[in-house]
């Protein structure tokens, strides 16, 4: 099984570097995956991975992508809350690499 | 983006150089132990795979007498050899069909007929071992079961089954794919194949009735359980998360509030798809498609149909009836697709559109494998590639046609069908939409088409990834419904 170093500790996660529990789960965690990809986390860019965390521990799903737009618009503004800007943040797909970042695991399906 | 070198898009598919072991590092993810053992396939292999391999081979041979028959009747022709999007893409002869399929056919001659039994290796067949194996884990899952190369085979040999079957013998001695079973455990567990629970699901469905309120005045609904309701809507998952997907699902909920239709969704069946289907395996594709039929039992709906997705309608459409038909309880007799349904209120008048409103647009339809070789649609033969063209035309002023070589039964795969859907392996989904990409980019060229429009939620998720290894807007991937949700003017009551 990979597994994640962070100060001293080991987390599991899957061939894509999807943590394996969620739970475990820290921010520490979200800047270090980042710094692997070459992303620098900006404050919208957690602001994401907040908004996800929170709506799984009430689904135990992430959100729909058009949710996820509309929260960021409620803050950001109509430019910004729209698919584009969330690719311009997580380039890799906000579904898949947001999700990642917040320490849920992939969606599945057809998407 | 990954390592690997995207296509050029010249203007014309033509026949690669052959280049042997060009897509052979491209391998899916293989299920871990625990997720094996929950969709009740062994964990792993054992010591004495090999028998095991062969036993399953034999019944497969059994069970599927048109598997048989296939591996039998091949004359080598070659019709088939350039007619793989996986092949155009890669040069890789293991895409070619017929070589493909020489995979499975080598240990049939081994294993089953006297010849391979006692000549070997002249008589061209191999001893199941780890490498050959290895192969058949790459290539198998490199077919799409798109079925193109059926339509060119004189014989109508079926490489889809063949990799259906494979996959089943690789499932049944431990070696499982685990974006395919992780799905199917979902779909059987919780419902669907994303894994909403029901909870999640009324949020969303809740979410998107709002956003129809938003855009329109008018709060279309989307009725959640609803017993006593005429039609259950059972649409891919993929259309509560995903977009272009969720459009559509506004243009099917648009449409049934303006044509006054009772309707309801189902958290019980929340999933047309059905990934039982591309792992070859009965049982799972049966467990899968019951929980429609219960939902519509217990909703004691009037007809269930379809929402936009190749493989569920295939399900749905030729397999239903067998797994747990018949379907005597419902007033319509069969499932119906929502093409079909929708055109069908347009022709009595039940709507009102204004096709201006999708001006911006020039569209171009992409027939989606599943609709287009393996069911079909409506009363008549060839439905299936009219239905979804008329419905364009009643809303869009204006349509243009791809290549019709590359259109109707011949249409290209997206390159991600069939359980192809994963990101490990996007090198190959990536070459193998290199076909579809370049009459695509021909029609943008020559005349402008800037909507390519789709029937199928694995179309619609595959094209979104893949337009920009092209340098095509993502944004240009959307549905059928989406554009007749444009039109569609709401509150301009008429009734059906």
């Amino acid at each position: 099984m990979p597994t994640l170093e962070f100060e001293g500790k080991t987390y599991e996660v899957d061939e894509e570097g999807y943590l394996m529990d969620w739970s475990q789960w820290n921010e520490g965690l979200a800047g270090v995956m980042a710094k692997e990809d070459g992303l620098e986390l900006t404050e919208a860019h957690w602001d994401v991975i907040r908004f996800l965390r929170e709506y799984f521990e009430k689904y135990q799903i992430a959100p729909m992508i058009k949710i996820l737009t509309k929260e960021l618009a409620k803050k950001y503004g109509k430019e910004k809350g729209n698919t584009k800007y969330l690719y311009e943040l997580y380039p890799a797909g906000p579904a898949k690499q947001a999700c990642r970042y917040a320490g849920l695991p992939k969606p599945t399906g057809c998407v | 983006m990954a390592d690997f070198k995207t296509p050029e898009l010249t203007g014309a598919v033509t026949t690669p150089k052959i280049t042997p072991g060009a897509s052979r590092h491209i391998k899916q993810f293989i299920a871990k132990p625990e997720l094996m053992e929950k969709v009740g396939f062994p964990p792993q292999k054992a010591s004495d795979w090999k028998e095991q391999f062969i036993r399953k081979m034999g019944e497969v041979l059994k069970k599927y007498k048109s598997v048989k028959v296939f591996l039998d009747i091949c004359v080598r022709c070659g019709a088939c050899t350039d007619k793989c999007h996986y092949y155009l893409g890669t040069g890789d002869p293991r895409n070619m069909p017929v070589y493909r399929q020489e995979l499975m056919r080598t240990v049939y001659r081994k294993y089953f007929t006297t010849g391979g039994k006692l000549f070997g290796g002249l008589a061209a067949a191999r001893e199941i071992s780890d490498e050959l194996l290895d192969e058949w884990w790459v290539y198998f899952y490199q077919c799409s079961e798109c079925r193109r190369c059926s339509v060119y085979c004189p014989y109508g040999i079926d490489t889809a089954e063949i990799t259906m079957a494979a996959r089943e013998i690789m499932d049944s001695i431990g070696m499982g794919s685990k974006y395919n079973l992780e799905i199917v455990h979902k779909a059987e567990t919780i419902g669907n194949n994303l894994g909403m629970n029901p909870d999640a699901l009324k949020s969303t469905w809740e979410f998107v009735e709002e956003e129809i309120e938003e855009k329109t005045g008018v709060r279309a609904k989307l009725p959640v359980d609803v017993e006593g309701a005429d039609v259950l809507l059972a649409t891919p998952s993929a259309d509560f998360f995903a977009e272009p997907h969720i459009y559509s699902l506004e243009g099917y909920a648009k449409v049934f509030h303006q044509a006054g239709i009772s309707w309801t969704l189902s958290t019980h069946a929340s999933e047309g798809g059905n990934f039982g289907m591309f792992i070859g395996n009965y049982n799972h594709m049966k467990t899968i498609n019951k929980r429609i039929w219960d939902a519509a039992r217990d909703l004691k709906v009037k007809r269930v149909i379809a929402g936009e997705c190749g493989h569920a309608w295939r399900a749905m459409y030729a397999f239903s009836n067998t797994l747990n038909g018949p379907f005597d309880f419902l007033q319509h007799k069969s499932p119906q697709h929502i093409c079909e349904f929708t055109l069908d209120l347009i022709k009595k008048g039940a709507l009102k559109l204004d096709k201006s409103a999708n001006d911006e647009f020039t569209v171009t339809y992409h027939d989606s494998c599943n609709v287009a070789r393996a069911s079909s649609m409506g009363n008549t033969p060839g439905d299936q590639f009219t239905i979804p063209r008329e419905l364009i035309n009643a809303v869009c002023n204006k349509f243009v046609e791809m290549d019709p070589n590359t259109t109707g039964e011949r249409t290209f795969c997206c390159g991600g069908g069939g359980g192809v859907l994963t990101d490990e392996v996007v090198e190959i989904r990536v070459k193998g939409a290199m076909p579809r990409m370049q009459e695509y980019k021909k029609i943008k060229d020559s005349h402008g088409a800037n909507f390519f429009a789709l029937i199928c939620a694995i179309c619609k998720a595959q094209f979104t990834k893949v337009f920009p290894y092209y340098g095509i807007e993502m944004e240009e991937v959307g549905g059928v419904h989406q554009l007749i949700s444009n039109a569609l003017v709401m509150g301009a009551k008429e009734g059906v």
